[in-house]
Order: structure tokens, then sequence, then C-alpha cells
């Protein structure tokens, strides 16, 4: 870089080095009719998707439309809360917010019967244990703590299961 | 649950960036602190500001961070008749593009007309409006004002 030139104003003054540009986003989120029921089941601690009418597959959480034949969905389907692995990811980076202590997983999960897989975390086994097609199940909070949100799952553990055939998952990873 | 029964949340979604500046920006906010404002000459002799790094034409570094004027020409602007939290004023005010003595380019800031549109116009002088306090950032310049209001 060439030198600096600077005014005889600016010569000898301490330079500033940084500034602070926080950014905000501070909005009301609306989550629609699909969503909507998909949360308020969650506080009867039910895990309810959509199937597409046209190409049956089931989504979850149901957005109230398949996106990819861009038809309504209306059929629920109440899924059970337990379901695969299909990625991981091993979060070793320290953040603002972070709730719990790193390393952690987080994976997503193909919930049995469910055509999407839904994002969560992964506890009571060591980390570097958790693999592809490890079967796990939900772990509910205390029903005190239970509400319209998929933080209503604590977090999922494994099952105990044998591992699934990864051709019942390939298609979702 | 009832029937058709919407959910609505608060979303705040926050990052406390921090940018380091560079000689070059470094120099114009340090300037914005002593009270006073730089530009750069760029590679065409015209003066540019806020300085640019790196000349908008050639590409080549630039170097030569130059004193311009507090005062100065609005080129163009656009009235904000219900300002929004974080922006410069809270009530209404016109962004404008404001030649400064002595450069060649439009700096983007507010103008206080004292909620008034009608005082707002292209070609109108307008000059600095320091903040109380100076540490260094944009906002060390709360604002322009009319020139006339002096």
């Amino acid at each position: 870089m060439t030198d600096i030139v600077l005014p005889a104003r600016l010569k000898g003054v301490e330079m500033v080095q940084s500034i602070r540009t926080p950014a905000r986003l501070d909005y009301e989120f609306t989550a629609g009719r699909a969503n909507s029921r998909f949360l308020n089941e969650l506080s009867d601690k039910r895990l309810t998707g959509q199937r597409c009418p046209s190409c049956s597959k089931v989504y979850i959480p149901p957005r109230g439309a398949c996106p990819t034949c861009g038809v309504p969905t209306e059929e629920e389907v109440e899924l059970a809360d337990r379901g695969t692995v299909t990625t991981f990811c091993i979060v070793n980076v320290p953040f603002t917010g972070q709730k719990i202590d790193i390393p952690y997983v987080n994976a997503l999960i193909l919930l049995d019967n469910a055509d999407l897989p839904i994002f969560h975390l992964i506890q009571e086994i060591p980390y570097s244990e958790v693999h592809m097609g490890m079967r796990v199940e939900a772990v509910w909070k205390p029903d005190a703590e239970i509400g319209p949100t998929l933080e209503s799952i604590e977090y999922f553990r494994p099952s105990g299961e044998p591992d699934a055939d990864p051709a019942t998952y390939r298609d979702y990873v | 649950m009832a029937e058709g029964e919407i959910l609505t949340a608060p979303v705040i979604i926050e990052y406390p960036f921090t940018r380091t500046t560079g000689p070059v920006i470094g120099a114009f906010f340090t300037a914005l602190r002593e009270g006073f404002i730089v530009g750069i000459k760029g590679a065409d002799g015209r003066v540019l500001v806020p300085p640019f790094e790196y000349d908008p034409n050639t590409s080549e570094d630039l170097s030569e961070i130059v004193e311009v004027g507090t005062a100065g020409e609005v080129l163009t602007w656009a009235w904000i008749a219900e300002p929004i939290e974080g922006q410069p004023l809270d009530r209404p005010f016109g962004w404008a593009l404001i030649r400064l003595d002595g450069a060649d380019t439009g700096l983007l800031h507010a103008v206080d007309t004292g909620g008034d549109p009608s005082r707002m116009a292209t070609g109108m002088r307008v000059k600095v409006q320091w903040a109380d306090e100076r540490v260094g950032h944009i906002n060390d310049i709360a604002c322009f004002i009319p020139e006339e209001a002096s």
C-alpha cells in the first residue's frame, strides 16, 4: 500500500483504527397457518407434518404448500418423536448467546415417515460418537416448560436401536 | 388450540460488528473526531469525499488526504417523512448528497430543516452541525443544517 500523505492537522494525532457498526433487525415474525398449527401441536408434545396430495411427501415443519408440486398441503400427519441422523455438525466455535458448552452436536434428524429433516441438538453421547444413520429419540422438557416451540424438545439422544440402513436416508442428506 | 390461531413472535437479530478502518477511512474518521472533514485526491485530481482507498476509475492506490470545507451544496435529496430508529434525526428530515466546498463528490448525510420539506432544495447551501461528543464516527456529524439558518 502506498504511504498515506496526511494534511498538517492530522499529523501527530492518534488515528482512529476501528469503528463500531452494530447491525440490528427488529421485527415481528408471523408463523402463518400451517406453521402455527405445527407449533401449537408441539404444546401437546405432538409433531405434526403435512402430506402433499400430489407427491405424497411429508413436510415438517409444514409450510402449507408443497415446494415441488406447488399445491396446498392439507392432510395432517402425526409423526413419531424419533428418527435418523442424516448429517451433523460438531460446533467448536464460541459465540455470543451460546447456551451450552462447546463442543456440542447439531444434527439434521429425519423423523420416521417424514420427507424433510428437522434441525436439533444431540446429547447424552460423546460428540465424537455421533454418526450418520444413528437412531435418535426426542427428550422433551418438563411439562411446565412445554410450549409452542421446537425447543419443547430439549434435545435428541441415541435410542439404542441399530443404525438405519443408508438406503432409508440417502435421499435426505 | 383455537382453530385458525396464528402465532407471532418478536424477533431481534443483532450483530456487534467492529470494523477496522485502515489508514484512509481511518483518516476520515479521525478528522471528524478532530472537528473537520477530509477527502482524498483521485487519479484525475478530483477530490473524493468520503475518501476512497482505490481510484474508482483506474483502481490505483490513492494516498493524498486533503481537507475540505464543512459546508457545501445539496446535489440531490430524498425526504424522510417518518424516520425510523437508528436514523440521525427523530423528526422528518432529508437524506442528501452534499458536495462540500473543495470536494467533487457527494457525501451522504441528513439535512435538518426543522421537519419542513419546503426548505429542502437541490442546490441549497448547508453546513455541518457537529455532535456534542465526537468519537471518530460518521455520527460525529449530527446532521447538516441550511446555511441561511446561521
